[in-house]
């Protein structure tokens, strides 16, 4: 019975007393939010550079821009997401007074450095045969890569982008190095208050499973309906 | 496949809650323990150390120095663990997971600065206070925020689980506290330091954190000031786990001498600079 009782004393201290649960609400919107923004940058850089970096092989012209694109994606994966986070806050950002904004941007060029090798790889699966009819149709090099490569790439790229949403979501926990309440900021706060750390962990472990159990269904569903069109 | 791998997750989820819950119920009499207590100390007593946990992030109290931990409450630790003939290990952790790892017997004592307070109380045992502190509220120069009426409308930053923040976010978010729907907002910060630096970038307009490490900041900060804030008086304590009476006792005895000595002003003197 005293089990019992602990953990109905524990769960309310964790989420009734003075309205934590509204803590929580809050952590995991913001929590949410930063994951969908910044994914959606990280997609828009990643297909940039994946661009740029198949095209510069033919095109002398990309060649800088080339070079940025790799030294971009060296940099970024060659540090980690929190040391970024606090050095676009405290000192490149430092002007910008939303913190959510700082941490979109941060996230966002952090993963379009993964999704611009993602993308690549999308775009090289893609059959060299696929550009020569497109030519051969008459469609010129930029109107075959828009209408007959990308869409195609895009269909192979889809489930590792859906992973990206995924993987950001439960990356965007070192929010809290600054003042950011996401889901892991939120639970952090409660413990500070009610100096047990086990309700509040396990329940933060529990939110971040259930929303990847739910996007994980969600990218299934997407991929079957793409693969209706499939031959094979 | 992912089916049977999803659920096995969920089982080892469930395994670790209902584990995780079963080990704090047992934690909890303290009377009844007293066996794993004993244990416990005996086990540390071969080895002959003396654990404490701190959060080094909270100058002059503690800081790094290098790799080193150093700061009041290391100084008062060391003659503590001296008259006991006992060897001083220093741990850096979150301030919030001090309380925790006391009760879990990783650390024999937290002393981190710790204010006493009755919500603190019902889960450790306090030493007799060593410091008598105050709040302080920084802000920049040219601002006029002496007192929680200057607070109103403002963004406050503090340190998580630090006695500013419980008052602060109390005065925010409670409907009777004094900063309630004044649009006060409050900003968590990892330490004091992050704060500061974001009062000087100007994203928020005021700090509010211990007299001493809010003397510090200034003194390292052109531009900014420090006020006392209203006469909200703290009492800094060592905690130990409930019952650890002999453990407490040699804390008090060891305390109760550098007080007398007046070691513990010698202390701050020293580590303010």
């Amino acid at each position: 019975m005293t089990k019992l009782e602990n953990f109905i004393n524990s769960f309310n201290k964790t989420f009734i007393v003075e309205g934590r649960y509204k803590l929580f609400a809050s952590g995991i919107s913001n929590t949410v939010f930063i994951a969908f923004f910044a994914t959606l940058m990280g997609i828009a850089i990643g297909i940039f550079i994946a661009l740029v970096k198949t095209n510069a092989k033919d095109n002398r012209k990309l060649f800088i821009l080339d070079k940025i694109c790799s030294l971009y994606v060296t940099v970024i994966r060659g540090t980690p997401v929190v040391v970024q986070l606090l050095i676009m806050y405290y000192v490149i950002f430092v002007n910008i007074d939303n913190s959510i904004l700082v941490a979109i941007l941060t996230f966002g060029i952090n993963s379009g450095a993964y999704v611009s090798e993602i993308a690549r790889a999308g775009i090289d699966s893609v059959d060299k045969g696929q550009i020569e009819a497109g030519m051969s149709l008459g469609l010129d090099r930029k109107k075959t890569m828009i209408y007959i490569i990308f869409p195609q790439a895009l269909k192979n790229i889809l489930p590792a982008l859906g992973n990206e949403f995924i993987a950001l979501l439960k990356e965007t926990s070192v929010a809290g190095y600054v003042p950011i309440i996401d889901l892991t900021k939120a639970g952090d706060i409660v413990r500070s208050r009610t100096w047990e750390p086990f309700f509040p962990l396990y329940s933060v472990a529990l939110f971040y499973l259930v929303m990847v159990v739910g996007l994980t269904a969600v990218q299934k569903r997407l991929e079957r309906r793409l693969s209706e069109s499939d031959r094979n | 496949m992912k089916k049977v791998l999803s659920l096995l997750l969920i089982m080892t989820m469930i395994f670790a809650l209902t584990t995780g819950c079963s080990s704090k119920t047992d934690e909890q009499p303290a009377e009844n323990t007293t066996n794993q207590d004993t244990a416990a100390q005996a086990e540390k007593e071969e080895d002959n150390t003396l654990v404490m946990y701190t959060n080094a992030e909270f100058p002059p109290f503690e800081y790094f120095e290098g790799e080193k931990i150093v700061g009041v409450d290391v100084d008062i630790a060391n003659e503590i663990a001296k008259d006991m003939g006992k060897e001083l290990v220093v741990e850096h952790i979150d301030f919030s997971s001090i309380i925790p790892a006391v009760l879990n017997d990783k650390a024999d004592f937290g002393a981190a600065g710790m204010t006493i307070t009755a919500e603190r109380q019902e889960q450790v045992d306090f030493s007799i206070s060593y410091v008598e502190s105050i709040q302080h509220i920084i802000s920049k120069k040219d601002a006029e925020i002496l007192d929680m009426e200057g607070l109103k409308g403002k963004k406050i930053g503090v340190q998580l689980g630090t006695t500013g923040d419980l008052a602060i976010s109390d005065a925010v978010n409670l409907p009777e506290g004094d900063l309630y729907n004044s649009g006060a907002e409050v900003k968590t910060y990892k330490n004091a330091l992050e704060a500061s630096q974001d009062l000087l970038a100007g994203r928020i307009d005021a700090v509010v954190i211990d007299k001493l490490p809010a003397e510090e900041i200034v003194n390292g900060n052109e531009g900014l000031k420090t006020v006392v804030f209203g006469d909200i008086s703290e009492a800094y304590g060592i905690c130990v786990k409930k019952g650890n009476e002999e453990l407490l006792n040699s804390i008090n005895s060891t305390l109760q001498r550098l007080l007398d000595e007046g070691k513990i002003a010698e202390f701050i003197e020293n580590h303010s600079k």
